[in-house]
């Protein structure tokens, strides 16, 4: 009697509050794994970086003594720098996809298949396209210079040269991610309003006009998922560089989340403390732009429903 | 449409414009081309200094032979299928119901739960990695399929909810409002009513997970090592260490570890596109 | 000849006795799952390492042996995830101080009742390198010497004879790049093949000593030892002696450049005798000498690395790597694995058979007669794994930008303080 009585409250109590409780029980499972994967090991990395700790034995506080060795790093900078220069040059995928976009946006028969081969780059792991570009590169029988030398040029050796290594990798990054863009921006065309374009070319705009004041601004949602893309790509750029060159010669080619692997993780290294204050540095700079994203994504939101 | 579209220009652009597609196709794929080429040379063509000559003979059997009977490359294409697929089976899950909760009920936190998996989805792996490392090794999963499974799920999950997400709030709301008025429990409203919907976007999102997690290089040296557990990404690194210089082997070990991801692409091209380009247009 | 037999049928008795013993040291047959993890890679390697878990599962029939095969450079960076995570029962490594940091940390098993047991006694001469703390953390499973591999024909060609002075190898030098070629093939992407180089060089400048009390932390980078090192090295690099773009190879790509003749020679240990061979340098094109005296009254010595095998203190079965690695070392086992056809460098059993080959009879010789300053292990296995990332690194800044040298050694100066503190 009195058992059935309390099943039946118990479940007359979840019958009225079902729709407050239901979300919660769809989210129980993702957010805990969520929090348990990415939420606390942020927190943790923070910690860590206040440590000395071999991944081993005990872990010895040393407050900020991992960043003031930071600050007095060659290494670190010479990451940093690239990273910036990772950031800069990653954005001409914009642009490229663009107007790699622009040059497929037609009809012509077989045009499906050629968009898709123009995408194959981006469905390839970075792995194989690092190893393709740095053969590519390759000073004595790459395709590069055999180029090159049909113009006179001296073999350049990209990958061997800490003036071109980073450039020369980007490029390799800005291939993949070029398709990216580009499939980014076939869409978006498909829904740019041809009653605009029409009007507009009564007004008598083409070409360079017709594309800056009446295409791009309606290509501005593919823009900001390109942006934030490529962004989040250029920050997270390893694959190619421990593929390409191990982040030589001479440590020229690191950017922080390949430095901070090679500190943290490498039998040179194990030094996690020193490891995760690198990568509170990352972290930080792309707290930067999630902070930007996700205040688009809330003004958006307002505006939706 | 822009540009104009070419039926409606001159004849002489429409020829030129037939004209530079293929060529331009050539050039944009040009390392990959080569790099096929390559996989079908014999070892003296190496030798003799013949990179970029047509192959002397045609050795496609010989060296994908080799890949495939000489070395450890099946195990690591195993090992890919048996990490990628129970990711990618996870996610959906996961994901379908975070999406449901966050896109169909209005609570005070909604915004910032969705927030925090949006946020966590764009972190630099590195902070991650020396937290992550330790709970694998502390659940006893280092160096198992399954450990590398379970991260790539709940990094995952973060994207996924995005996706699901919005595609939630795109849906007819007033079907939900009618199942409720007829008394429809919560979860069949989900089962019966709203996953059918979402099948479309859920497979773009299958599709999209299964290249990502393929082609992930980063947790797999993190995670794991050694044929038993290594996905292909890391293991064709041993490959060519067992054939280093030997580019005809290299190649084609690349086409082999390149070649499903690809293959997905291609039957599920639909999805594919759909899913990368959610909210590409408004 | 009859010398010969004689030692083979000394080390088939050896062996008989081995294994019995070894069934004896078991108690009873070996079970359950052998895990090993090695670093050998290449293809001679990896043919040699599958063949020995073959004969030895062959011994054990009831022992399930899991071998894997990771990339030797990646094996670097993954031997201390897995000795600590994932630990296997056997596993590879490097001899002195590169097994210093794990043997410290307590990740290697102490084997000192191993070579304890009588027939360890013939690998006397590996126990100092496989010594730390007065007690033995692991065996050797091969040695080979260092020297220049160079192409006799070229010489013979140029009139050239092998350097024995510093003078003798940059005239020789000077003679091959009038000739249009490069002195030395090297391929530097990997750092370590300069680490070579250095070891030569300020071993010879600077002696044996002056070497070990460098890369023990003793001696400070902006020593004038160490500039007159680099001083000798510059010389070579002004001359354009080392081929163009090295950055961008590992030593094997590097091997192209003496196979064609656009390079005379490559300093380099003997593993790199099977991959040119088997490009078609055959043994009237091939010759080594042993590298020149740079400071008159220095006592040359040589680099000969020792690689290694060890049981992580993780390991499951304890038994069956023990057994493993007297295996490995025997005689019989030491003599097949290290002769011309497989790996082609030295065996470390005393018993074993030195291979009928010449580079090995010429290593061989040279390291145990003409080597009186004493042997060194390799730059990166002498000193500190995180020092010698920093100075290889600096080497090969080196290479290409000579000028940077006062920089390069500040920064190896103020790495090592930290380092050795």
């Amino acid at each position: 009697m009195s058992s059935s009585t309390k099943a039946a409250t118990q479940s007359s109590w979840y019958k009225r509050n079902e729709i407050a409780v239901t979300p919660w029980l769809f989210l129980l499972p993702g957010v805990a794994m969520f929090l348990l994967y990415v939420i606390f090991p942020i927190f943790q990395s923070i910690n860590v970086s206040f440590y000395e700790w071999d991944g081993l034995g005990e872990a010895e506080w040393v407050g900020l003594g991992n960043y003031e060795e930071l600050y007095w790093d060659d290494a670190f900078y010479v990451s940093l720098r690239n990273n910036l220069i990772w950031l800069v040059l990653y954005l001409l995928a914009i642009p490229a996809g663009l107007f790699i976009a622009l040059f497929l946006n037609q009809t012509v028969s077989g045009i499906r298949l050629y968009k898709s081969l123009f995408f194959f780059p981006f469905v390839i792991s970075q792995v194989v396209v690092g190893l393709v570009f740095t053969w590519f590169y390759d000073p004595t029988f790459g395709l590069l210079n055999q180029f090159l030398g049909v113009f006179g040029i001296n073999p350049i050796n990209v990958l061997g040269d800490e003036r071109y290594v980073t450039y020369g990798i980007i490029a390799a990054g800005i291939w993949p991610q070029t398709a990216y863009c580009m499939i980014l921006y076939l869409t978006g065309l498909n829904a740019v309003d041809p009653e605009q374009i029409e009007a507009a070319r009564l007004d008598g705009a083409k070409g360079w006009r017709m594309l800056w004041h009446i295409i791009i601004p309606q290509l501005k949602p593919a823009t900001f998922i390109a942006f934030v893309v490529t962004i989040i790509g250029a920050l997270r750029s390893f694959d190619l560089i421990s593929i390409m060159t191990n982040g030589g010669p001479f440590g020229e080619s690191r950017v922080l989340s390949f430095y901070m692997f090679e500190v943290a993780l490498s039998e040179y290294g194990f030094r996690m403390g020193y490891g995760a204050s690198i990568a509170v540095v990352l972290f930080l700079i792309m707290l930067c732009f999630i902070a930007y994203f996700l205040y688009s994504m809330y003004q958006d939101d307002k505006g939706g429903r | 449409m822009f540009p104009t579209p070419i039926e409606k220009s001159s004849r002489s652009w429409q020829l030129t414009y037939q004209a530079l597609l293929p060529a331009a196709l050539v050039l944009w794929l040009l390392p990959l081309i080569a790099v096929a080429v390559f996989s079908i040379k014999p070892d003296s063509d190496f030798t003799t200094g013949n990179y970029w000559g047509l192959p002397t003979s045609f050795e496609f059997v010989e060296n994908y032979g080799k890949v495939f009977f000489a070395s450890d490359m099946p195990r690591y294409l195993l090992n890919s299928v048996l990490i990628t697929v129970p990711t990618m089976l996870g996610c959906v899950v996961l994901s379908s119901m975070t999406g449901f909760a966050l896109g169909v009920y209005k609570f005070r936190s909604n915004l910032w739960i969705f927030f925090m998996f949006v946020a966590g989805n764009f972190v630099p792996f590195q902070i991650l990695m020396v937290p992550v490392r330790d709970l694998t090794l502390d659940m006893g999963l280092y160096n198992t399929k399954a450990g590398l499974v379970f991260f790539h799920i709940a990094f995952q999950t973060g994207f996924c909810t995005l996706f699901m997400r919005n595609f939630i709030r795109a849906l007819p709301f007033d079907l939900i409002e009618v199942a409720r008025v007829e008394g429809v429990a919560e979860w069949r409203i989900f089962w019966y009513v709203v996953l059918p919907l979402m099948k479309p976007a859920l497979a773009a999102m299958a599709v999209l997970i299964f290249t990502f997690i393929w082609n992930d290089f980063f947790w797999a040296i993190v995670l794991t090592q050694g044929a038993e557990s290594q996905p292909v990404t890391a293991g064709i690194t041993s490959f060519n260490a067992q054939y280093r210089a030997a580019y005809h082997l290299m190649s084609a070990g690349s086409i082999v570890a390149a070649l499903p991801p690809v293959a997905m692409f291609f039957l599920m091209q639909k999805h594919f596109i759909a899913g990368l380009t959610l909210g590409a247009v408004k | 000849m009859f010398q010969k037999s004689k030692t083979v049928m000394a080390s088939l008795a050896a062996t008989v006795a081995l294994t019995t013993s070894v069934m004896a040291a078991g108690h009873a047959k070996l079970e359950g799952d052998l895990v090993i993890f090695s670093d050998m890679s290449n293809p001679a390697p990896r043919a040699v390492m599958e063949g020995m878990v073959e004969r030895f599962g062959a011994l054990h029939p009831d022992l399930n042996i899991e071998l894997t095969v990771i990339d030797r450079e990646a094996y670097k960076t993954q031997i201390r995830n897995f000795l600590t995570a994932n630990t296997p029962d056997v596993a590879n490594w490097y001899a002195a101080n590169r097994m210093k940091p794990y043997v410290d940390a307590g990740l290697f098993e102490d084997i000192s009742d191993v070579w304890a047991e009588p027939e360890l006694a013939d690998l006397a001469s590996t126990k100092g390198a496989m010594t730390l703390d007065g007690k033995q953390w692991g065996v050797p499973y091969t040695y080979y010497q260092w020297g220049v591999y160079y192409r006799a024909d070229i010489y013979n060609e140029l009139g050239l004879n092998e350097p024995a002075t510093f003078e003798e190898m940059k005239s020789n030098c000077q003679a091959i790049l009038d000739s249009g070629r490069k002195c030395y093939t090297i391929g530097t992407k990997f750092l370590w093949t300069a680490g070579g180089w250095f070891d030569y060089l300020n071993m010879r400048t600077n002696g044996y000593d002056y070497h070990a009390k460098l890369t023990g932390g003793e001696i400070a980078w902006t020593d004038d030892g160490v500039k007159a090192t680099f001083a000798n090295w510059r010389e070579l690099i002004d001359m354009g002696a080392f081929i163009d773009n090295h950055t961008a190879y590992s030593w094997q790509e590097s091997l192209p450049f003496i196979v064609s003749g656009d390079a005379a020679a490559i300093l380099k240990g003997n593993f790199a005798v099977p991959p040119l061979r088997e490009a078609g340098l055959d043994d009237s094109k091939l010759d080594f000498y042993q590298f020149p005296a740079i400071t008159d009254g220095v006592a040359l010595a040589e680099d000969a690395p020792t690689d290694t095998f060890h049981i992580p203190s993780g390991a499951k079965n304890k038994d069956a790597a023990k057994a493993f690695l007297k295996f490995v070392v025997s005689a019989e086992n030491q003599t097949l694995i290290n002769n011309g056809d497989n790996l082609g460098q030295l065996p470390v059993n005393a018993k074993s058979s030195v291979d009928d080959d010449k580079f090995l009879k010429e290593g061989f010789e040279m390291l145990s007669s003409n080597s009186p300053g004493g042997v060194a292990q390799f730059f990166d296995r002498d000193a500190p794994a995180e020092m010698a990332k920093v100075a290889m690194e600096g080497f090969q800044e080196f290479m290409v930008k000579p000028d940077n040298l006062d920089k390069i050694l500040a920064r190896l100066d103020r790495a090592a303080k930290r380092i050795y503190k």
